[in-house]
Order: C-alpha cells, then structure tokens, then sequence
C-alpha cells in the first residue's frame, strides 16, 4: 500500500527502503521532492505553514479558556437549534460537520476522475464540493448571525459567562470560514479550467506560462482536504470540550 | 496493492499522478460518517471526564488521520515528503505543553489575586 506512484516528473532514483530511502532522497545536490510535482510541493507546504497558523489560533483558545476564572459558555447549548419543539444539543455544528466531510469526498472523486481525464465527472464533481462549501459558509452565516444578534456574543464580552469566549470563536471560525470562501472561488476556477478543456489541451493558466494539467485539481484537493482537516480539529476542540 | 491493480490495467500504469479505485474513497467517506457520528453522540450523551476526552481525542485522531493518509494521498508519497510534512508539525507537541503550563500558572494567580481583593 505504501508504494510511492509515479508521475511524469523526471526519472526518480531508485528508492531504498525506510529511513535510508529519506536520507537518499534528500542528500547531494538533488530535488528532494522526486515525482511530485513541484505545484503539490509547495502546496503541501503552504499547507504545513497554515497548520501553524491554526494550531496557534486553537492554542491560545486552549489557553484562554484554561486559564479564565468565568464559567465557559457550554457550547452545547449554544450552538443548539430547537427542532419540532424540542431542543437538540450541537445540531447545527452536527449538519455543517456532515457537509463538509461530504464535500471532501466529493473532492476526492474528483481527483480520481480527473487523472482519468474525465471531464464531466469532474466538473461534476468539483461544483458539487463548492456548492456544499457554500452551503457550509452559509450554515456559519446563519450560526454568526444568531449569536451576534439573538445572543448578543461580542468578541470583547457576552451575557453568559468567560469574555475570551466571543473572541476565540469569532477568530478561529472567521479564519475557517475565510479559507472555505476562498476554497469555493478556487473550485469554480478551477471547474470552470476542467470543463473548458483548458487542461486537456494544456493551455497556460492566469498569470503563468505553465502548461495546464490535472495535477492542478489534485493540488486544488489537497487545499480543501485541509480545510475539512481543520474543522475536524475545531469541531473536536472548540464544541465538544 | 497498487501495484496488483496497475498490472491488471495497464492504460492506468501509464497515466500520470494518484490513480487508485474510487471504492476506497467511499469507504472511508463512509467511515468518516460514521466517526463524525461517534463524536458527536459523545455530547449527545453527555459522557464526563476522561472518558469524554480520550473518546474525543481518539475520534479526531483518527478522523484527521483517514483524510491525510487517503484523501490526501500520504499513503502512497514518498518517505521523503511524507515527513518533511509530517515531522515539523510534532514541534506543536513543545507550544501546547508550553500553554498548558502558563494556562495553570495564569489561573492559579487570578484565583490568588481576585481572592485577596475579596477580603
């Protein structure tokens, strides 16, 4: 299962087993990221550089609630819809966790379809992962709204309990929210990229000479797996705890 | 794995990039489901204490490590990237040990200071 798969991306050295094939790949002179393309590199850094951002957001959280001598707000009766006259604990965060996850699976797909150089399927599938995104901005939208306005919950202070609440939740789901609005403008470019064969005929995008290829939907993929990865992380952190 | 399967079809062998069965990709969407689930009856159920943490903790693990490993195709890179990704992100481990002390500290001195002004 972990055999590396090559890519058309010059002629990779034969690889040792384990740590030597490391130490081989990243020794002397050489690229160290053999076949991978370098767009997925870089990517894949970026991304590392983002799980910084995150984590320090969701650290200074873990030390503001740690360290407040206010009761937290629980976040189980806040972020609760009264469905059927009844009251539900957390479903609203329950549909947006579904919905994302989805749209990561539709994501996934989409990758496979376009290394088949499937067109349709991939557009397809690449509007499906940006309209649940939307539907996902549209979710927090409405949480931000009620909190906001029916609750009354400022970043410097709110009528039920610890002040740090409003303030690391509007700052860790406004940055989430920021990157999944900025991952459904890049999924429609990137649709719109996959249906007008642009990358079939390997026509070079905005801003660059490079030739178009579906490596850019996997890079695209890689973005908003992350961005599900993330949630994954606030999910189990800010509203469960 | 992988290899079996680029035997059997050798059109995929030649194609470029990540190519594997689109079944293991609803697997573990199906999967992902039912953890998602998991961990959201931990609060439906109001489990308390050490048990509603390694449970949430274990779920968010696992979960963050199906989407890396197959969504994101870390299964099948190269060592190489593989930890130069990986790796870097243990240093985190250092920042929330260091949070964790001066959560305590910060907290032991308000409760020691707002007590003071009480009396």
């Amino acid at each position: 299962m972990t055999q590396a798969i090559q890519t058309n991306t010059g002629q990779p050295l034969p690889l040792p087993e384990g740590i030597e094939g490391i130490v081989a790949d990243w020794s002397s002179d050489q690229r160290a990221f053999k076949n991978v393309p370098w767009g997925k590199a870089m990517m894949w850094i970026f991304l590392l550089s983002d799980t910084f951002i995150f984590s320090s957001f969701l650290i200074s959280y873990m030390t503001v609630r740690m360290s407040t001598t206010d009761p937290w707000p629980n976040p189980s009766e806040v972020f609760g819809l009264t469905m059927f006259g009844k009251s539900i604990p957390l479903l609203l965060i329950a549909i947006m966790t579904f919905v994302l996850i989805s749209s990561s699976g539709t994501m996934a797909m989409a990758v496979k379809f376009g290394y088949e150089k499937n067109r349709r399927m991939t557009f397809i599938l690449l509007l499906c992962t940006a309209a649940l995104g939307a539907t996902f901005v549209g979710m927090q939208a409405f949480e931000w709204t009620k909190l906001i306005v029916h609750e009354g919950i400022r970043p410097w202070g709110n009528p039920l309990g610890a002040a740090q609440f409003g303030a690391a939740f509007f700052m860790i789901t406004g940055f989430h929210g920021t990157h999944v609005s900025i991952g459904v403008i890049f999924l429609l470019i990137v649709a719109t990229k996959v249906i007008r064969g642009d990358l079939d005929h390997e026509r070079p995008g905005f801003m660059t000479g490079r030739k178009g290829k579906y490596e850019i939907v996997e890079i695209m993929g890689l973005y908003w797996h992350f961005v599900d990865l993330v949630w994954v992380f606030i999910f189990a952190v800010f509203y469960l705890w | 794995m992988a290899h079996a399967e680029a035997q059997q079809h050798p059109v995929a062998a030649h194609a470029e990039g990540q190519q594997h069965p689109i079944g293991i990709y609803l697997k573990i969407w199906g999967l992902l489901f039912v953890l998602s689930t998991a961990s959201y009856l931990v609060d439906y159920f109001h489990f308390h204490g050490y048990l509603r943490w390694f449970l949430i903790i274990l779920f968010m693990l696992l979960k963050a490590g199906l989407i890396v490993a197959v969504f994101m195709h870390m299964l099948w890179e190269r060592l190489a990237m593989v930890y130069a990704i990986l790796v870097p992100t243990l240093l985190l481990m250092v920042l929330l040990g260091i949070g964790a002390l001066e959560a305590d500290y910060t907290f032991f001195t308000r409760g020691v200071f707002f007590l003071k002004g009480l009396f």
